[in-house]
């Protein structure tokens, strides 16, 4: 008989094998499919969110200057401008106005930015699409906001932006400087922070080491490391994600070992009877190794597309209640489907090769087993 | 028809699949065609504002703008506060904090 003949032939008796013990092995599948699935989200997850951040914050501010005042993030004095303009290679500076709103009708935190080319007149807002979505119904076109000192002001909604923009401009509210500094009583000569633009790229670290020298009480942040930020922030190799998913890899290769070491006494009877009929170890072995390709790869493919529909389809609806912690307002995004070779590599090596592992001594235990001795038994 | 051996049917299933998971490769490219526009839509409201951040956590300052936190605000509230927010265990900490 042929090499592949009898490959077949010893695959056709453990899928029929497998289809025998039915309940206990779809329980198998079923766990496995759930832990690869996962972990594929999770990775997929991670990998669209910094490739979008790539993608987006490629146009982010060249370098942004924070100004510090005992170890805290405070506003900047626009005189700082000049002695920045000052700095050989920088191109333009100007100041940001941007803060953070609390809505306490229902709890969400807002971001508000000054915009200097404001579209609309005074007594106006343009707000993204997740504080539209959250707005009370009473309010209706007019969005009263409470000011610093106290007072109202009543926003009319002139324009709401696209749900498509929602990753970078959800919990937006957009309005003229004049009523950003009326707002949050933030007087004339200061701002949130700078930004600016530098003439060669090549020259940013060192503009950014000169501000410093300048301005001690400064803190610039390149583009760069926006984009960096994105890099690490989202590495599923690291952090509490990690941890969790360690646990749960480990669980279910205790549960893989535990399952294949506790042969049942139907399983045993079996081994003993092939043995007896005139089956080699190499052969028991071989049929042990087919159960594990048959389990493995079913699972993984199922794991590895239920992800992908989950992450990209379904928005990670699993995770929302994660990812939401205790934010009100969370954007309805739909994110850039990622799946390379390689991740899907990496996924197959974080699955199928602990798996492998976890059954290969049991396997081999099984194989070894004295025909008489379980026949007997 | 009826497959007589299982093995036909393993191979069958592996291959159905196989030719799935081309297709999510496939969807994937299509979808990145088909959303350069959006992304032109978001690169320019980057630009336009001077955003240096995606809104993803609103809960904490730290959480919604991670690039331009400072290190201390995880622990703002008083000396011995821990950091408590719950998106703050998916973050890592931005490297140009962390490093020295």
């Amino acid at each position: 008989m042929s090499w592949t003949g009898k490959q077949r032939n010893i695959l056709d008796f453990t899928l029929s094998s497998l289809l025998r013990r039915k309940g206990r092995n779809a329980a198998l599948v079923f766990v496995y499919t759930f832990v690869v699935f996962l972990l594929a989200s999770v990775v997929f997850l991670a990998q669209s969110i910094k490739e979008e951040a790539k993608e987006v914050l490629r146009e982010a501010p060249e370098i942004v200057v924070q100004r510090l005042v005992a170890g805290r993030h405070d506003l900047i004095p626009e005189t700082y401008i000049g002695k920045i303009r000052g700095i050989p290679g920088v191109q333009s500076v100007k100041p940001r106005l941007w803060g953070y709103y609390y809505e306490p009708l229902n709890g969400a935190n807002y971001t508000v930015i000054a915009d200097e080319n404001y579209p609309y007149e005074k007594g106006t807002v343009v707000i993204g699409n997740g504080v539209a979505r959250h707005l009370p119904p009473l309010v209706g076109k007019t969005m009263p906001m409470r000011t610093y000192g106290g007072s109202y002001l009543f926003m009319r909604i002139r324009e709401t932006l696209s749900s498509e923009s929602e990753l970078v401009s959800s919990d937006l509210i957009l309005l003229s400087v004049d009523d950003f500094r009326k707002l949050f009583r933030i007087p004339e000569g200061v701002g949130t922070d700078l930004v600016l633009t530098v003439r060669n790229p090549r020259e940013v670290a060192t503009v950014a080491g000169k501000i410093v020298e300048i301005l001690p009480d400064t803190r610039p942040i390149t583009r760069s490391e926006v984009l960096r930020t994105y890099d690490a922030v989202f590495d599923w190799r690291g952090g509490m994600i990690f941890a969790n998913l360690i646990g749960a890899l480990f669980a279910f290769v205790i549960f893989a070992w535990d399952k294949a070491t506790g042969l049942s006494a139907e399983e045993r009877r079996e081994i003993g009877i092939l043995k007896g009929l005139g089956w080699e170890t190499s052969d028991v072995i071989l049929m042990k190794f087919w159960e594990g390709v048959v389990v493995s790869l079913s699972s993984f493919f199922l794991g590895v597309i239920l992800a992908y529909v989950h992450v990209f389809f379904a928005s990670a609806t699993l995770f929302e209640s994660a990812l939401k912690g205790w934010s009100v307002l969370y954007p309805a995004f739909r994110l850039k489907p990622v799946i390379t070779p390689y991740l899907v590599s990496v996924l197959f090596f974080l699955t199928v090769v602990p798996y492998t592992f976890a059954t290969i001594v049991p396997s081999w235990r099984a194989a070894t087993t004295d025909p008489d001795a379980v026949m007997r038994a | 028809m009826t497959l007589r051996r299982e093995s036909t049917a393993f191979f069958l299933f592996v291959a159905l699949c196989l030719a799935f998971l081309l297709l999510l490769f496939a969807h994937a490219s299509w979808r990145e065609k088909a959303d350069l526009g959006i992304y032109g839509e978001k690169r320019e409201i980057v630009k336009a504002l001077g955003l240096t951040d995606l809104c993803l956590f609103t809960e904490a300052r730290y959480t919604r703008h991670p690039a331009v936190a400072d290190r201390f605000t995880p622990f703002q509230d008083h000396p011995m506060s821990l950091e408590h927010f719950p998106s703050a265990s998916i973050l890592l900490p931005p490297p140009h904090l962390s490093a020295p």
